[in-house]
C-alpha cells in the first residue's frame, strides 16, 4: 500500500469509529442539538476535508460536474437537514470507494507490470578478461556480450560460445526450456538457466525483440474498444443528466405542491435531490471497462498472445470465420527436400544450380534447397537475379541461364515441364531453356494444428479456410487432415488478398474474420482481414507490423485460446457496463419515489464499483481457458 | 506520436484529462491511457511541444489537481 493509501485508510478508520460512537452516543443520551452537530463536523472532516477543498478550488474553475463537487453538496445538504449521519457515511463510504479502486488499480497495473518484467538493465561486456556491466542501449550490433546463469539476454543475438538451455516463458508463455548451443538465434528477454553463453548481438536494444514487445504491449491500451469509448461517452451526458434531474426534484414537485396549496415538503424533495447527487457519480462505470480490458490484455500476454489494443479484443470475440495461410501456420515451415525427380543433370548438379540461384531468396524453400546442398555458396558465380513473387527466381549461375520455381514459372517461360506426383512442394528446373527435371520439398504439420482447427470449430467460429501458393495435390491432403472447409491452392500473394476480400463480404454483420499468417508476406492480408494474427514475432518484425495479434510460439492452437480469452473478457465488460447503470438507475427511480434514501445511493455508487473492479479484476486469469 | 508517463487518481479524471489535452492548442491528437498510466501525443506541425506541454498540463490541472505529465 503506498504512503497516500494508507493515510486514506487511517482517516477512514477514525471517521468510521468517531460515527459509530456517535451514532450510539445520540441514540442513548439526549445531546444539545448544537453539540451533536459539533461532534458529527470532527468525523466529517477527518475524512472529506480533501473532498471540500477540491470542491472549493473546483468552483473557482467552474468545474461543476465535478465528483468532488458533487459528494461535496449532497454531504452539505445532509448536514443542513440534520441527516449527521448520512452526510457522515456517504463522505466515509466515497472514501473507501477511492480507496479501493486506487488499490485495485494498483494491484492489476502491477501485475501486469510483474508479467511484463522482461526488460534487462544491464549487458555484460568482457573488457581486459573482466566482465564489465554497461547499459545495452550503448551497444552496437555485432558486440559481444556474456550471458551468465540466471541472468536475462539483453540483446538479440547469435551464440558464438557455450550450452545452456533458456527459459523463454516471458516471451513464449511457454516454460519448458529451449536448448541453444554455438549458432543458435536466442531472444533477448529469455533467462540463461545453466552455461555462460558468449553472444554475437544482431540488433541493436531498441530493436530487440524485450523492447518491441514492451513496446507493443504498454501502447496496448492507447487504441480505445468501442465499449471504452462508449462509456466516456456516456459518462459525459450522464453526470449532467442527473444533476439536472437532482435540482429539478428540489424544484419543481415542492413548486407544484405550493401551487396547489399543499405543503410544499421542501425538506423532503431536497433530500431526494441530494440522493440523486450521490448517484450522479460516474466513477463506477468509468473505472470497470479499462481495468476490464487491461487484465484481459495482460492476462493474454502472459499465456504467450499479444494482443495491440482493447478494440482488437472486440473483433477478437466475435470471429466467425478463420482463414490460414499455411505455410508457417499450420505447417511448420521447415522444409526439407526429400527427392530429385526426372533430373536430367547429375542430381548434385541439378542442387547446386539451384542453390546458386536461389542464395539470395529468403524464402523457406530457398533454404530447404540450400540446406540439402550443404556446401558452401560461390556468390562470384551468380548474377542476373530476378526474383518473381508467387513464381520463383531466374538467374545466371555459372554461366547457365538457370529457372527454378513452380509450375507457372515453366509456363511462363515456355518450357514443358514433367507433372510430379509426390506431395509436397515442386521446385521445376530449367537450364538454359530447356527442362532440367524437379526438386521436391515437403513440409510437415505442426504439433497441434489438427487440435487448433478443432478447438477453433468447437468455441464457435464457422469457416476455416486455408490458403496455400503451394499445389493442389498438396494442400487438398493437409486440408482434408485437418479437416478445414475451405482450401484454396496455388495462390500468388494478391490472390489472397482477393479471397479474402471475397470472404469479408459474404460475412453477416457483427461477424469477423481472422487472418493467420506468419507475417513474412502476408503483410497486405493482414491488414486487409478484420483482424491480423501473425504467427513467429520471434524474428520477424513484419509479423509485428502488421498484424493485431501476436502469437509469441507460433502455435496455433492459441489462436482459439485467444478467442476464448477476449469472449471472457468482453462478456466481463459487458456485465459491468449493464450492471452499474442498471443499478444507478433502478437506484435513480427508486430514490425520486422516495424509496431509496442516501444508504442505497451510496452504495449504488460505491458497492456497484467494488463489484465491478472485483469482476472487472477476473479478467486476469486466463490460464484454464 | 510521442508517449509520456502520466500520473492521474482516478478513471474518470483521466478521461477529462484526455478531454483537456486535446483541447489544447498545438495538439493535434492524444489519448490516456489510465492503466498504463502513459500519454499518447500528436503534435501539431510545427509545435514547440515543450511549451505546448507545458500549457497542457495547465489545462489538465484545471480539471484535477493531482495530474502530473512528466516531460
Amino acid at each position: 500500500m503506498r504512503r497516500k493509501q494508507k493515510k486514506a485508510l487511517i482517516r477512514i478508520i477514525i471517521a468510521a469509529v468517531l460515527m459509530v460512537v456517535l451514532g450510539l452516543l445520540s441514540h442513548f443520551t439526549n445531546i444539545n442539538e448544537y453539540v451533536l452537530f459539533a461532534l458529527y463536523m470532527v468525523p466529517y472532516l477527518v475524512v472529506g476535508y480533501d473532498v471540500l477543498w477540491k470542491a472549493v478550488k473546483g468552483i473557482g474553475r467552474g468545474q461543476v460536474f465535478d465528483e468532488n463537487f458533487l459528494m461535496a453538496i449532497a454531504t452539505v445538504g445532509a448536514i443542513i437537514l440534520q441527516e449527521y449521519t448520512e452526510g457522515v457515511a456517504v463522505m466515509l463510504f466515497y472514501q473507501i470507494g477511492e480507496l479501493f479502486q486506487s488499490i485495485a488499480v494498483g494491484k492489476s497495473r502491477k501485475n501486469i507490470a510483474d508479467l511484463m518484467d522482461i526488460r534487462p538493465d544491464y549487458a555484460n561486456v568482457e573488457e581486459d578478461g573482466k566482465l564489465v556491466q554497461v547499459d545495452p542501449d550503448t551497444l552496437e550490433p555485432g558486440s559481444v556480450i556474456v550471458v551468465e546463469p540466471g541472468e536475462r539476454i539483453p540483446i538479440d543475438g547469435i551464440v558464438i560460445d557455450g550450452e545452456s538451455s533458456l527459459n523463454n516463458s516471458a516471451l513464449t508463455g511457454e516454460s519448458v526450456p529451449v536448448d541453444v548451443g554455438p549458432d543458435s538465434p536466442v531472444n533477448s528477454g529469455g533467462i540463461n538457466l545453466s552455461g555462460v553463453l558468449k553472444v554475437r548481438t544482431t540488433k541493436a536494444f531498441g530493436e530487440s525483440t524485450a523492447s518491441k514487445i514492451l513496446e507493443l504491449v504498454e501502447n496496448a491500451g492507447s487504441r480505445k474498444a468501442k465499449a471504452e469509448n462508449f462509456i466516456t461517452k456516456f459518462a459525459k451526458y450522464y453526470t449532467p443528466a442527473v444533476v439536472a434531474a437532482a435540482v429539478l426534484l428540489a424544484l419543481l414537485p415542492p413548486l407544484v405542491r405550493m401551487a396547489m396549496s399543499v405543503d410544499p415538503l421542501w425538506t423532503q424533495w431536497i433530500y431526494r435531490a441530494l440522493t440523486f447527487l450521490v448517484i450522479s457519480c460516474p466513477c463506477a462505470i468509468v473505472v470497470s471497462v479499462p481495468l476490464s480490458f487491461f487484465g484481459g490484455i495482460g492476462g493474454a500476454s502472459n499465456a504467450g498472445i499479444l494482443i495491440k489494443g482493447s478494440n482488437y479484443m472486440e473483433t477478437l470475440a466475435n470471429i466467425k470465420t478463420v482463414v490460414f495461410d499455411k505455410t508457417g501456420t499450420l505447417t511448420r515451415g521447415n522444409f526439407a527436400v526429400t527427392g530429385v525427380h526426372h533430373s536430367e543433370l547429375e542430381d548434385e548438379e541439378l542442387l547446386r544450380l539451384a542453390a546458386h540461384a536461389e542464395s539470395h531468396s529468403p524464402h523457406p524453400i530457398a533454404k530447404s534447397i540450400l540446406t540439402a546442398y550443404g556446401k558452401d555458396i560461390d556468390p562470384t558465380l551468380v548474377s542476373n537475379v530476378k526474383d518473381i513473387s508467387g513464381h520463383g527466381v531466374t538467374a545466371t549461375v555459372d554461366g547457365h541461364e538457370v529457372a527454378a520455381g513452380n509450375s507457372r514459372l515453366m509456363t511462363t517461360l515456355g518450357v514443358p515441364f514433367t507433372d510430379c506426383h509426390s506431395i509436397g512442394t515442386i521446385v521445376h528446373m530449367a537450364v538454359d531453356g530447356a527442362y532440367a527435371g524437379h526438386i521436391v520439398i515437403s513440409d510437415e504439420l505442426k504439433e497441434h494444428a489438427k487440435e487448433a482447427v478443432e478447438s477453433l470449430k468447437a468455441s464457435g467460429v464457422k469457416k476455416t479456410v486455408m490458403l496455400t501458393g503451394d499445389n493442389e495435390a498438396t494442400a487438398n491432403q493437409i486440408a482434408k487432415e485437418l479437416d478445414v472447409n475451405e482450401v484454396h491452392a496455388g495462390l500468388l500473394p494478391a490472390d489472397k488478398v482477393t479471397i479474402v476480400e471475397r470472404l469479408l463480404t459474404e460475412q453477416k454483420k457483427n461477424e469477423t474474420l481472422a487472418f493467420v499468417g506468419d507475417g513474412m508476406n502476408d503483410a497486405p492480408v493482414l491488414s486487409r482481414a478484420d483482424l491480423g494474427i501473425a504467427m513467429g514475432a520471434l524474428g520477424s518484425d513484419a509479423a509485428i507490423e502488421a498484424a493485431d495479434v501476436v502469437l509469441m510460439d507460433d502455435d496455433p492452437l492459441k489462436i482459439s485460446k485467444a478467442v476464448r480469452i477476449a469472449r471472457k473478457c468482453m462478456r466481463i465488460v459487458k456485465t459491468n457496463i449493464w450492471f452499474a447503470i442498471g443499478v444507478k438507475l433502478a437506484c435513480l427511480i427508486l430514490g425520486a419515489f422516495g424509496i431509496a434514501n442516501m444508504w442505497i445511493a451510496i452504495f449504488a455508487d460505491v458497492g456497484v464499483m467494488v463489484l465491478c473492479v472485483l469482476n472487472a479484476i477476473r479478467c486476469l486469469f486466463v490460464k484454464n481457458l | 506520436m510521442k508517449t509520456y508517463k502520466i500520473y492521474v487518481d482516478c478513471a474518470n479524471c483521466a478521461a477529462k484529462m484526455e478531454e483537456a489535452v486535446k483541447k489544447t492548442e498545438g495538439i493535434a491528437d492524444a489519448t490516456v491511457n489510465f492503466m498504463a498510466l502513459k500519454m499518447n501525443v500528436e503534435f501539431e506541425e510545427g509545435a514547440d511541444e515543450k511549451k505546448v506541454l507545458k500549457k497542457a498540463l495547465k489545462n489538465a490541472r484545471k480539471v484535477d489537481d493531482d495530474i502530473e505529465i512528466e516531460f
